[in-house]
């Protein structure tokens, strides 16, 4: 069992939410009150990650990020190290790569709010802003959080992107899912089933209670 | 007193004059699309389309000439939604009090439970919507409305998505609650009994322009034009040409049959005009029985059918130049004059009730 790839796995799929959850919210609730022109090609373009094979997406990434880039040149100018291979590397691959498991619920959730609750909030003297937080978050609630553990989840287990982007250096960007890719590699099966089994429980639990919020 | 000019060239043309003073209660009518709700909303502030100039006891709202436009949460007003719009989440207490904030907080659960005893909801204070009739979230809908002491209550076809006993009940507690509310209140219905019950004065709308604006007498009795008599469902609608006038009644030609209506010394002989009589006012009459001096345009009608409906009977006849007619009798009246479908019965017009309106040039079909 390799603890430190669980500790960073988790770790990253911590980061990845609480960036994700103010970000997406955010453009969850535009997309769904907005209507304007090439809108579907704005929607397409953050879905593209989930029909996107990991290994093309972790390419461009890895492209992106590289000192030959104006991000990975300007970023390694100001940090003093290449964002490609780090951990804050895997960060920003693992924000771009779950833009869809948390928007699309998120999505669907602030659209699910009739316009005439929203309309409602507006006639009773509330800011958009404090409606935002009184009525329209709490109604959509269950998708925003919905979003989150799919984001968790999928981070957890995520391997073309990470192994793309961040290789397998241990301690700074050997996740669990590469570990069990190493393990299976050294016929370490015990270990790897021990791994195996847990990204499955975890994955079962994020499914079920997302399929519960859906539900409520 | 609200004052607003609307006009807007897409999606729906709009070109509307509405004025509803302090305590009047004025309705909206017309059919689906013709601009009610959308002239509603952008008094609410809900929707930016239309420009024009709307006035709220003095305040302007919007004035697209010099580009001032107070955004909703800003505008006092009182909004009720036509399916309430009540907030799932919070409690009946919780609705309400979300429209307080414009309010002192001391005083904001003292007006939060005046109101919901006003709305007569008193007990279900931490009921959700969900568990509320559609009678109970209408009024819950009132008081969250009310609570923030608005300076004008728009109603968005408030009593369309209730049966009809409730509704009954809440045309009856709405004309009791704006008795004692001292703001206009502008209603939107498609419904014209409850137009006619309610409203004090009616506009009515088709294609978003505001035809006609008055008493519901004014606009049932005395339409300015064919179009608005057909919006407001009249049945006895003719074509005729003025003839002369004489001390009491204009002379008419219905289609080579001589019509006394009520008089309009403007229209000189030979003016073409559309004219209408309510189906009341067509009244059954008997030679045998009844005194024919003083009544007036009697004619013989051949019954062509008879609908009864409650105790009043709906009888179509048609008259000697070939028109159809409406009346309405009581079911006691035509079993007294024995009226049957193919019998030949006389029929006298009330000339008073006989309305001329001056034809309009496309109307003439």
């Amino acid at each position: 069992m390799d603890w430190e790839a669980l500790r960073l796995s988790l770790l990253l799929a911590l980061a990845t939410s609480v960036v994700l959850l103010p970000l997406g919210t955010m453009t969850a609730r535009a997309l769904a009150w907005s209507r304007f022109r090439g809108k579907w090609l704005l929607e397409a373009a953050l879905t593209l990650p989930l029909v996107l094979p990991p290994t093309v997406l972790g390419y461009y990434l890895l492209v992106a990020m590289g000192a030959a880039s104006p991000l990975g040149a300007f970023y390694e100018r100001v940090f003093g190290h290449p964002l490609a291979f780090s951990f804050e590397g895997l960060i920003v691959a693992s924000v771009i790569f779950n833009i869809p498991f948390a928007l699309i619920p998120m999505q669907r959730a602030f659209e699910a709010i009739p316009l005439e609750v929203h309309q409602a909030a507006l006639t009773c003297g509330i800011s958009p802003l404090r409606s935002f937080f009184k009525v329209e978050l709490p109604l959509a609630w269950p998708g925003v959080l919905s979003g989150m553990v799919m984001t968790a989840a999928h981070t957890v287990g995520e391997f073309g992107v990470v192994l793309m982007v961040g290789g397998a250096i241990p301690g700074e960007t050997k996740t669990i899912a590469i570990s069990i890719y190493d393990r299976v590699q050294a016929f370490d099966m015990q270990a790897a089933g021990m791994m195996s089994a847990m990204l499955l429980v975890i994955s079962l639990f994020a499914l079920g209670f997302t399929t519960r919020m859906g539900r409520r | 007193m609200l004052e607003l000019r609307l006009a807007q060239q897409s999606p729906i043309p709009l070109d509307a004059q509405i004025r509803c003073e302090t305590g009047e209660l004025l309705a909206l009518v017309g059919p689906s699309g013709s601009g009610k709700s959308t002239i509603l909303k952008t008094i609410a502030g809900l929707m930016r389309g239309p420009v024009g100039r709307i006035v709220v006891n003095g305040d302007v709202w919007l004035d697209s000439a010099s580009g001032a436009h107070v955004p909703a949460h800003r505008r006092r007003v009182g909004f009720v939604f036509q399916s309430y719009a009540l907030f799932p989440h919070m409690t009946v207490l919780e609705n309400v009090l979300a429209a307080c904030d414009a309010l002192r907080e001391e005083d904001r659960l003292a007006q939060a439970y005046k109101w919901i005893e006003a709305v007569r909801m008193k007990g279900l204070e931490d009921a959700r919507p969900a568990r509320l009739s559609g009678g109970q979230q209408q009024r819950v809908a009132l008081a969250r409305a009310l609570v923030r002491e608005p300076q004008l209550l728009l109603l968005d076809e408030p009593f369309s998505a209730v049966d009809q006993l409730t509704r009954e009940r809440l045309y009856e507690e709405l004309a009791e609650l704006r008795s004692r509310l001292s703001i206009p209140v502008v209603f939107v219905t498609h419904s014209l009994p409850e137009a006619q019950m309610l409203a004090d004065r009616m506009v009515v709308l088709h294609h978003g322009r505001t035809l006609q604006s008055g008493t519901p007498d004014e606009i049932f009795l005395r339409p300015r034009t064919a179009e608005i008599a057909r919006l407001v469902a009249h049945k006895n609608l003719g074509e005729a040409v003025v003839l002369g006038h004489d001390d009491r009644y204009t002379h008419v030609d219905w289609q080579g049959m001589q019509l006394a209506a009520a008089a309009c010394p403007d229209l000189p002989p030979g003016t073409r005009v559309n004219w209408l009589i309510p189906p009341l006012d067509v009244r059954l009459v008997d030679m045998r029985f009844d005194d024919y001096t003083g009544r007036e345009n009697i004619h013989c009608a051949e019954v062509e059918s008879m609908v009864p409906l409650g105790g009043q009977v709906t009888v179509r006849v048609r008259m000697p130049n070939g028109q159809r007619l409406t009346l309405t009798a009581t079911a006691h009246i035509v079993r007294k004059r024995a009226v049957e479908v193919g019998r030949v019965v006389d029929v006298s017009l009330l000339a008073e009730s006989i309305h001329l309106m001056p034809r309009e040039p496309e109307a003439a079909g």
